[in-house]
């Protein structure tokens, strides 16, 4: 088959040195089981896994022991058969060492696997919805570092229909080369995964995009493809300049199109997949296997003996280390992910999650860590290498201002954090560092926003409420006034003070009555007198 | 185990503000050797006193705002400054005034406004515009190509003109001085004379004035490295000069008799050095891509007008400043496309 060359660019990006040939030439190994694996309830985009297991309680490989509570989140599962030991916060893999619910499980050494689904080898024959809460079930993420719910993606119903299925296989941040050696090893299953994933999204064509450091990968592809006669499925050889592993950058490489501003993939027919992704969606159907491990990538010169390696989920990364032989005298900084845009890690001891598809041991060499950071002088290098064709020295100048209004002007949130703009900044700004702070600040002051709108409306409708009230009651008294004042003059006085009134003359009159009658006869006589 | 923290990219950092300056300063030394070669000691002494004058400045600021000097010194940045400044005075300029000139530059024009990134506009152009309208006499007083005049300074000569401010005894600076070609073509079309005539001047070489056109040349050859390392963009130089030509070309066109052929323009005065070294100095110019074209052939149009309908024979100090002023209005009209965003004006 004749190789194909991607004929599309993006705008700028980094020629950078591969350092894959560390850990590239051997096989991925297995791994002994460590003495505790901790496993996060939270390794993915979404809602935290909520544990349905309690401390005590004996799992078997492969049992569920946190269920996905929300659609966007994802289930975890024991990696081996053992004892909850502890559920409770923990130390994880996070820029600020966080912690983090985690249950801890002892393995028992047993591997004892608890019943599985039942394979699914004919899964056209299967519903799509039934294939996806497989996948749900499987606790698949997106295994290239985002970590967002598989399941959740590859929901393309009620949306544009999906012409491409993208496979990520660019590998494009140096150091890493776990997707590397999963191609050269597990083509089939790569094949298999991105079937069941074209059939579920409703592809017609799948495009593979692989950088063109790594021909042995796209060979062993090819090969399958050929062997299958799936012409639909193609492979596609990108240059190696980073970050054409950036979904939006590859999406354009392979096909010209540019997804939009803020908007995904599906808005122009495509859905993109790493490629562990679609290996671990084939284990999920075709084998009824969950996610229970991934290739992980150990290297830099701060690392013994490099390589690759198949890790239980929740293994500590200082034990990983240690099978790759232990830290060599360089070791200065540990990274979890690629160099460009993993983050460093303080603490050995927290444990590989779904995500981590690296261990990079720096060498200070490698990762000098902090620089000192000189002024901006606005040469627009940054600009140069930006892929999104941003302007980083107008964010950053902004972003320091803290005038967030005018960084979001500037696209901020368009920003990839790929690190382009700081890798080559002349003053040793670490740009990155100043988009993030922007963005957590924005929205932190959303959340204020959203806060104090709400504490506002409710404000104003107290005092709504209350002038309400009050109106009501003045306008009560009005009425009551009103109608007093309606009635006669003398009925203005208080009936109390009128019936001692009516009787005062009823006594009077009696009075009266009487005078009169006595007089009468007085003056009876009087008159018969005066007659 | 525990490690240190930082943020992501961790890779080695490809570039340094000193290395940067560091290569824009052997970018000038072809062009810095051609004028000494024809203009003598004089232009060697002032980028030596303008250096020394800047460190100098740079530091006692520093020092006032309580900062430690040495880093900042070691950024080259003052050093660049200088340099261009002292390439824009003429080389027998009284020793003083290049220390005000280099002064003023690093103080009033930079560190007053913050230090390097802050400053709006050119320092060294705000020195030399300082000492032109200050000192207009000694400010162009400039020698002619030792090719031209047949003999040239010694050491110790411009070393007593420059300190003693007079020439030494036996000379005088009818002698000695000159106008540059554009000051000598601008009073002689003042005079209505035609340009065949004025040309017919020994000092006229091929496109400019003799001598001129050659440094125009190294200078340039030293701006094309820089373009080529990724130091500059093409952006501002190739505009500024297209923007200069086409309208030069155009005037040309209409009348040779009285504007002279483009490439005159081009090798004449600072053009050269003014579209590589100084309006593409970072800090002060446009920075997005489109903006550093419309920047770049505004300051090109300038030149032209000013040179031509203006009072002073030389423009491109004028005109950097001016666009300077105008770079972040440019800029924020001038905003890139970003990925994935189909208007440009949809924000």
């Amino acid at each position: 088959m004749a190789e194909q060359k991607s004929p599309w660019r993006f705008h700028g990006g980094l020629h950078l040195d591969h350092h894959k040939a560390e850990s590239n030439t051997t096989p991925v190994r297995a791994i002994p089981l460590p003495p505790r694996l901790t496993l996060p309830m939270q390794q993915h985009i979404g809602q935290p896994a909520e544990p349905v297991v309690r401390v005590g309680d004996t799992v078997d490989k492969g049992q569920t022991i946190a269920h996905a509570v929300d659609y966007v989140s994802a289930t975890i599962h024991a990696p081996t058969s053992g004892r909850v030991v502890e559920i409770a916060k923990q130390a994880v893999p996070h820029p600020s060492g966080l912690q983090d619910l985690c249950i801890v499980i002892e393995p028992d050494g047993e591997e004892r696997w608890t019943e599985l689904p039942e394979p699914w080898p004919d899964y056209t024959a299967i519903e799509d919805a039934d294939l996806r809460e497989r996948i749900r079930w499987a606790g698949i993420v997106g295994l290239g570092g985002a970590a967002f719910p598989t399941a959740v993606k590859v929901n393309t119903s009620g949306r544009r229909a999906i012409d491409t299925l993208v496979i990520n296989a660019a590998e494009c941040e140096p150091y890493i080369t776990c997707d590397d050696r999963l191609m050269r090893e597990q083509a089939p299953d790569v094949i298999d995964g991105i079937a069941i994933l074209m059939h579920l999204v409703g592809a017609r064509e799948c495009l593979i995009g692989i950088e063109d450091n790594k021909p042995e990968a796209a060979d062993a592809l090819r090969a399958e493809i050929a062997r299958r006669e799936a012409r639909e499925i193609r492979v596609v050889v990108v240059p190696s300049v980073y970050p054409s592993g950036g979904e939006k950058q590859l999406i354009k490489l392979l096909t010209g199109k540019e997804v939009p501003s803020q908007g995904i993939p599906s808005a122009i027919g495509i859905v993109c997949q790493n490629v562990a992704t679609a290996v671990a969606v084939a284990d999920a159907i075709l084998r009824g296997r969950p996610l229970i491990d991934r290739v992980v990538t150990v290297t830099g010169r701060g690392v013994a003996k490099p390589g690759n390696f198949r890790v239980p989920i929740g293994t500590p990364a200082a034990f990983v280390i240690e099978q790759a032989g232990g830290y060599s005298d360089e070791i200065f900084q540990l990274i979890l992910g690629g160099p460009m845009m993993g983050f460093s890690l303080h603490d050995d001891r927290v444990p590989v999650t779904k995500a981590g598809n690296c261990l990079l041991a720096a060498s200070r060499e490698e990762a000098p860590g902090i620089d000192d950071e000189r002024p901006c002088i606005r040469c627009g290098q940054c600009v140069t290498v930006c892929p999104v064709q941003l302007l980083p020295q107008q964010l950053f100048w902004y972003a320091q201002a803290h005038d967030f209004d005018k960084v979001q002007d500037y696209h901020l949130f368009d920003c990839i954090e790929c690190g382009c703009c700081a890798h080559v900044c002349p003053a040793h700004i670490p740009l990155v560092h100043y988009y993030r702070y922007a963005k957590t600040e924005i929205w932190a002051q959303e959340r204020e926003r959203y806060k104090s709108d709400l504490a506002r409306r409710r404000h104003e409708a107290r005092l709504a409420r209350t002038a309400r009230l009050e109106a009501e009651r003045k306008a009560r008294l009005r009425q009551k006034k009103e109608a007093l004042e309606k009635k006669p003059a003398g009925a203005s006085k208080d009936p109390k003070k009128a019936a001692i009134e009516a009787a005062m003359k009823r006594v009077a009159a009696k009075k009266a009555a009487q005078q009169a009658s006595r007089e009468n006869t007085g003056t009876e006589t009087a008159s018969e007198a005066k007659d | 185990m525990q490690f240190a923290l930082s943020s992501s990219p961790h890779l080695d950092k490809t570039q340094s503000v000193t290395r940067v300056m560091g290569t824009v300063l052997l970018a000038l030394v072809p062009g810095t050797l051609a004028m000494f070669w024809y203009f003598g000691w004089g232009v060697l002494i002032n980028i030596g006193l303008a250096i020394a004058t800047a460190m100098a400045a740079e530091a006692a600021v520093l020092i006032l705002r309580q900062r430690a000097p040495l880093p900042v010194l070691m950024d080259l940045s003052a050093v660049l400054t200088a340099w261009l400044l002292a390439l824009a005075l003429p080389p027998l300029l009284p020793w003083w005034q290049t220390v005000l000139g280099s002064a003023f530059a690093i103080v009033v024009a930079k560190q007053l406004f913050g230090g390097i990134g802050f400053n709006p506009f050119n320092p060294a152009m705000a020195g030399y515009v300082l000492l032109l309208v200050s000192f207009p006499v000694t400010m162009t007083r400039w020698l002619p190509p030792d090719i031209v005049s047949g003999t040239s300074l010694t050491l110790a000569d411009s070393l007593h003109i420059i300190f003693a401010g007079s020439p030494p005894p036996g000379m005088s600076w009818d002698a000695i001085s000159s106008a540059t070609p554009l000051d000598q073509m601008r009073s002689e079309l003042l005079q209505n004379r035609m340009i065949s005539e004025i040309r017919e001047s020994p000092l006229w070489g091929d496109f400019g004035g003799r001598g001129w056109e050659w440094i125009g040349n190294w200078f340039l050859l030293g701006g094309l490295f820089l373009v080529w390392r990724g130091i500059i963009s093409w952006r501002i130089p190739a505009s500024m000069i297209g923007a200069l030509l086409l309208v030069a070309g155009l005037f040309w066109a209409i009348d040779p008799d009285t504007h002279p052929f483009p490439a005159f323009h081009l090798f004449s005065g600072g053009m050269i050095l003014g579209a590589f070294f100084i309006a593409t100095d970072p800090v002060s110019a446009s920075t997005t891509p489109r903006g550093q074209l419309v920047y770049g052939a505004l300051i090109g149009l300038m030149v032209f007008v000013i040179r031509t309908w203006g009072g002073y024979p030389d423009a491109v100090a004028f005109s950097v400043l001016l666009l300077n002023m105008a770079a972040p209005t440019i800029d924020y009209y001038t905003p890139t496309r970003i990925f994935g965003q189909r208007d440009r004006h949809e924000t």
